[in-house]
C-alpha cells in the first residue's frame, strides 16, 4: 500500500520544534494511514532535522505505532484484567483459530488484523472485543463467528 | 440562561457509549422535539456516572429518578410517561439482586448511598464540554480564590496542612513535593498532569478528565501559581480519544474566558496548558519516562534522585502530579485543609476512586472516604459476586499491585494497611475475582505483563519479569517443581530490589502475595498436577456426561477440533486426544442440559485423564499461550 507522497508531506511538514513534536507528528501519520510506512518515517527526519535512526527508534518504543500495513478490518481484543478474569484469553484463541493468524498479524489476503488491547477501559463489558469500531459486550467463544461473519461481505473467506 | 422543568442527563461516558448511550441520547432528542417539548426539557450529555454495569444510563432531574440499560425503542414511552404524564416508569429502573421492588431514586441505590464525591463530584450533573456548568457548580472559584487572596506559601502550606497525597501510586505527601519545587532553583518551571493510566482495569483518570476536565485545569492552575510555574502539560494516553477531545474543548474554554493565558483574572500571573497524547507504552506512566516522552523520547526512566521537583522536564523543575490528585486540589482550596483532614485515616486524607470490576454484580467506579473497609467496597457498593459463586481474592494496584484475600475484608483500605498486606493503592484498579479464576494464572498474566512493558533499560526488570513469567508458565503447564517455586521466590526479591524504576520493583508483587495467602493453589499445580479453579488449560479436560447429554449436536457441531463423536439423540463423546480445549463445547450446551463437564482430576486421580492431557501438548494446542 503506497500512502500520498502530497498528504505525507503535509503532514509531516506541519510539526516544527524539532525532537518534541517527533511523537505527535507521527500520530497524526498513524491516525490517518493506519500504519507508518518507511517513507514517512525518512520525511520525517528529515523535516525535523533528527537522525533516522532517532526517528526509527521512538517509532518501534511506542505500541501504537505500526510498521507494517494493516488490514481492511480490525479485530481487537481485550486483555485487561477484568477481561481476562471473565474468560478474554479463550475469546482470543477463538479468533485466532477463526481467521488463522495469531494476535498482532495480518491475513495474507490483507483483510483482517487481529490486535489485543491491554484495556479499553469499558470492564462492565468484560469480556470485550471490537470489530471495525463496534464493540462485542459479554463475548463468549460461540459469539466470535457472529461477530466476523458482519464483515464478510468485503470479501475474507 | 433558560430554565426548564426536567434535565435529562444521559451517561456518555465510555462504558455508556460502548453499549449505545449515544442512540438513546438521540431518540431522547428526537422524542423531545417530535412532542414539542425542547422548551421545557434539556436533554445533557454527561461524564461517567458510574454504575457502568447498568449503562445506558439516565438520570431526570430535578426527580432524581434513575434509569438504566435503556434501549431506543424505549424512550418514546418513557418520554410519555414521565414527562407527560408524571408516572416514571418502574420497568426501566433499577432493581437490586435477589429483589422485586425497583429503586426509583439513584441516592436510594446501594450502588451510589455509600459513596462520597470529592473529585466526582460533578460527575452525571454536568456537560463537561460546558464551562459555564462547571462555573455553576463553583468551578474556577478555588483559582480565583487562590490568584486574588492567597500568596504561593500560603497555597502550598494549605495543601500540606491538608494531607493530600499522591493518587498514582506511592502516595507522596502533594504539598511536600511542591513545596520541594518552589525551593529548587531555575526557570522556567512546569507542571505536568500524568494522565497516562495503563493500568488494566482502572480508567478513573480516563473518567475524571471526560465528566470534569475544567477540575483538573483549574488544580493546575493553583498548582502552576504555588512553584511558579507558567507552562504545564496533560500527558494523556492516546487510547482515550474522548478524553483528549474534552481536555482539548475545555482548555479552548478556559482561554476563552480568560482562566488561561496571560494575566489570568487581572492578576498579571501568565500560564498555559497544553495536551501531549501519550503513544502506549506502560512505562511512560512513570515521571522521569513520562517526562523523556513528553520531550519526544523513547519513554525510559532514569534513577532517582535527583527528583522531577529539582531536575524536570529539559532539566528544570518540575511538579508532576496524577489526574486524581490535581483534581482534588480546587475542593481543597475551596473549602480548606481542616474540611479535607476531616475525611478517612491517621495517614491517608479525603476520598480514592477506585474501578470495582472483574467477578462484581456492580462493576463501576466508585468514589469512596479513605479507611472504609474493603467488605462495604466489595458487598455493600459492589453487591458482592454475581451467580451465586464465593468470593476469593480482590487484586488492587494493576500489575504493582497484590491480591488480597477473603481473610482480609475487613481491611480498612489506606496507603499504609495496603502496603502492609503486600499490595498498594496504585491508581485504584480493584479486580474482584472468584472461585473460578486461577491466582497462579493471575500471577502469570501479571508478570506477562510486565515483561511485554519492561522498557528494557534495566537487566533486572527486562529479564527477571521474563524469567518469573517461564517459571509461572512452567507450572500452569503442570511441570513446575518445588525447586522452581523456592526460584520464584529468589527472583521476586531480586527484581524488587534490584530494578530501576517502579514498573520492576513492583512487578514481583502480584507473585509475592498469591504465594504468601494462596500457597495451595500453586502446590496444587506443582504437586498434584492440578488447577483448582479449572483455568489452566494443561491441567483440565472436557467430558461429556453421559446421563444427562440428550445427542442434540449442537457441541459437535461447534468442535473446531472434531473431537466430538456421536450420533443424533444418541450420547455424544469426547476425544481427548484430539480436544484442544477451547470450552465451546461447554459454552453451546444448553443450560437446561449442562451435559459438557470440566474437570481437572490431578495426576494422582483414579481415572486420571493426565495422559490425555499431556498428548494434548504436542498437538495444536494454544494452551501455552
Amino acid at each position: 500500500m503506497r500512502t500520498p507522497k502530497s498528504e505525507l508531506e503535509a503532514l509531516s511538514a506541519k510539526a516544527s520544534g524539532g525532537k518534541r513534536a517527533l511523537i505527535q507528528v507521527l500520530q497524526d501519520i498513524q491516525d490517518r494511514f493506519h500504519w507508518l510506512p518507511p517513507e514517512a518515517l525518512e520525511q520525517v527526519a528529515a523535516d525535523l532535522g533528527l537522525p533516522l535512526a532517532q526517528v526509527y527508534g521512538v517509532a518501534t518504543f511506542y505500541r501504537s505505532f505500526s510498521l507494517s500495513s494493516r488490514g481492511r478490518h480490525i479485530c481487537t481484543v481485550c486483555l485487561g484484567t477484568a477481561c481476562h478474569v471473565r474468560g478474554g484469553a479463550a475469546i482470543l484463541d477463538e479468533f485466532e483459530r477463526r481467521l488463522g493468524i495469531t494476535a498482532g498479524r495480518t491475513t495474507p489476503d490483507g483483510a483482517y488484523t487481529l490486535e489485543r488491547v491491554n484495556c479499553l477501559g469499558a470492564c462492565a463489558l468484560a469480556p470485550l472485543a471490537v470489530v471495525d469500531g463496534r464493540y462485542y459486550s459479554r463475548m463468549t467463544e460461540a459469539k466470535v463467528a457472529a461477530a466476523l461473519s458482519g464483515t464478510e461481505k468485503d470479501g475474507h473467506g | 440562561m433558560t430554565t426548564f422543568r426536567a434535565h435529562l442527563l444521559v451517561c456518555a461516558g465510555t462504558g455508556c457509549v460502548s453499549c449505545g448511550a449515544f442512540d438513546v441520547r438521540r431518540a431522547l432528542e428526537d422524542e423531545v422535539r417530535r412532542r414539542g417539548l425542547e422548551r421545557e426539557v434539556l436533554v445533557v450529555a454527561t461524564g461517567c456516572n458510574g454504575f457502568c454495569e447498568r449503562g445506558p444510563i439516565l438520570l431526570v432531574q430535578p426527580d432524581g429518578v434513575f434509569y438504566q440499560r435503556l434501549k431506543p425503542e424505549d424512550i418514546p414511552g418513557l418520554i410519555e410517561e414521565h414527562l407527560i404524564k408524571g408516572r416514571p416508569v418502574p420497568r426501566l429502573m433499577y432493581v437490586p439482586p435477589e429483589e422485586r421492588e425497583p429503586v426509583p431514586r439513584m441516592r436510594d441505590i446501594e450502588f451510589f448511598k455509600h459513596q462520597r464525591l470529592i473529585v466526582l463530584r460533578n460527575r452525571g450533573r454536568i456537560d463537561p464540554e460546558s464551562i459555564d456548568e462547571s462555573i455553576a457548580y463553583d468551578g474556577y472559584a478555588a483559582a480565583a480564590k487562590a490568584l486574588t487572596e492567597m500568596t504561593p506559601e500560603t497555597i502550598v502550606a494549605e495543601i500540606t496542612a491538608s494531607g493530600l497525597r499522591g493518587r498514582g501510586g506511592a502516595g507522596f505527601p502533594t504539598g511536600l513535593k511542591w513545596a520541594a519545587a518552589r525551593r529548587a532553583p531555575g526557570t522556567p518551571r512546569y507542571v505536568v498532569c500524568n494522565g497516562d493510566e495503563g493500568d488494566p482495569g482502572a480508567f478513573m483518570d480516563r473518567s475524571v478528565l471526560e465528566a470534569d476536565p475544567h477540575a483538573v485545569i483549574e488544580g493546575m492552575i493553583i498548582g502552576a501559581l504555588a512553584v511558579g510555574a507558567a507552562r504545564g502539560f496533560l500527558y494523556i494516553r492516546n487510547e482515550y480519544p474522548l478524553a483528549v477531545a474534552r481536555v482539548g474543548t475545555a482548555l479552548e474554554q478556559a482561554r476563552r474566558y480568560g482562566l488561561l493565558g496571560t494575566d489570568i483574572l487581572g492578576t498579571g500571573f501568565d500560564f498555559d496548558l497544553e495536551v501531549v497524547r501519550g503513544a502506549g507504552a506502560f512505562v511512560s506512566g512513570e515521571e522521569t519516562a513520562l517526562m523523556a516522552s513528553i520531550e519526544g523520547n523513547r519513554a525510559f526512566p532514569r534513577q532517582r534522585p535527583p527528583y522531577p521537583t529539582e531536575r524536570g522536564l529539559w532539566g528544570r523543575p518540575t511538579v508532576i502530579n496524577n489526574v486524581e490528585t490535581w483534581a482534588n486540589v480546587p475542593s481543597i482550596i475551596r473549602r480548606g485543609a481542616a474540611w479535607f483532614a476531616g475525611i478517612g485515616t491517621a495517614t491517608s486524607k479525603g476520598t480514592k476512586i477506585f474501578s470495582l470490576v472483574g467477578k462484581i454484580a456492580n462493576t463501576g467506579l466508585v468514589e469512596v472516604p479513605m479507611g472504609i473497609s474493603l467488605r462495604e467496597i466489595v458487598y455493600g457498593i459492589g453487591g458482592g459476586i454475581p451467580g451465586g459463586r464465593e468470593f476469593k481474592a480482590v487484586q488492587i494496584g494493576g500489575p504493582s499491585g497484590g491480591c488480597i484475600p477473603k481473610s482480609l475484608l475487613d481491611l480498612a483500605v489506606d496507603y499504609e494497611s495496603l502496603k502492609a498486606a503486600g499490595s498498594m493503592m496504585g491508581s485504584g484498579g480493584m479486580i474482584v475475582m472468584d472461585e473460578d479464576t486461577c491466582m497462579v494464572d493471575i500471577a502469570l498474566y501479571f508478570l506477562r505483563f510486565a515483561e511485554e512493558e519492561s522498557c528494557g533499560k534495566c537487566s533486572p526488570c527486562r529479564v527477571g519479569t521474563g524469567a518469573m513469567a517461564r517459571l509461572l508458565a512452567r507450572i500452569t503447564a503442570g511441570e513446575g517443581t518445588a525447586d522452581d517455586l523456592a526460584r520464584l521466590e529468589t527472583l521476586a526479591a531480586t527484581v524488587k530490589q534490584g530494578s530501576l524504576c517502579g514498573l520492576g520493583q513492583t512487578a514481583p508483587n502480584p507473585i509475592l502475595t498469591t504465594l504468601r495467602y494462596f500457597r495451595d493453589e500453586y502446590e496444587a499445580h506443582v504437586f498434584d498436577k492440578r488447577c483448582p479453579a479449572l483455568v489452566c488449560k494443561r491441567l483440565i479436560s472436557f467430558a461429556i456426561d453421559p446421563s444427562t447429554c440428550v445427542g442434540c449436536r449442537l457441541c459437535k457441531k461447534a468442535c473446531p477440533a472434531g473431537a466430538i463423536a456421536g450420533e443424533p439423540k444418541k450420547v455424544h463423546t469426547i476425544d481427548q486426544d484430539a480436544c484442544t480445549k477451547c470450552g465451546l463445547c461447554l459454552s453451546v450446551c444448553p443450560p437446561k442440559i449442562r451435559a459438557v463437564r470440566k474437570t481437572s482430576a490431578g495426576a494422582g486421580a483414579a481415572g486420571s485423564p493426565t495422559a490425555s492431557i499431556r498428548a494434548d501438548a504436542s498437538g495444536p494446542s494454544r494452551g501455552g499461550r
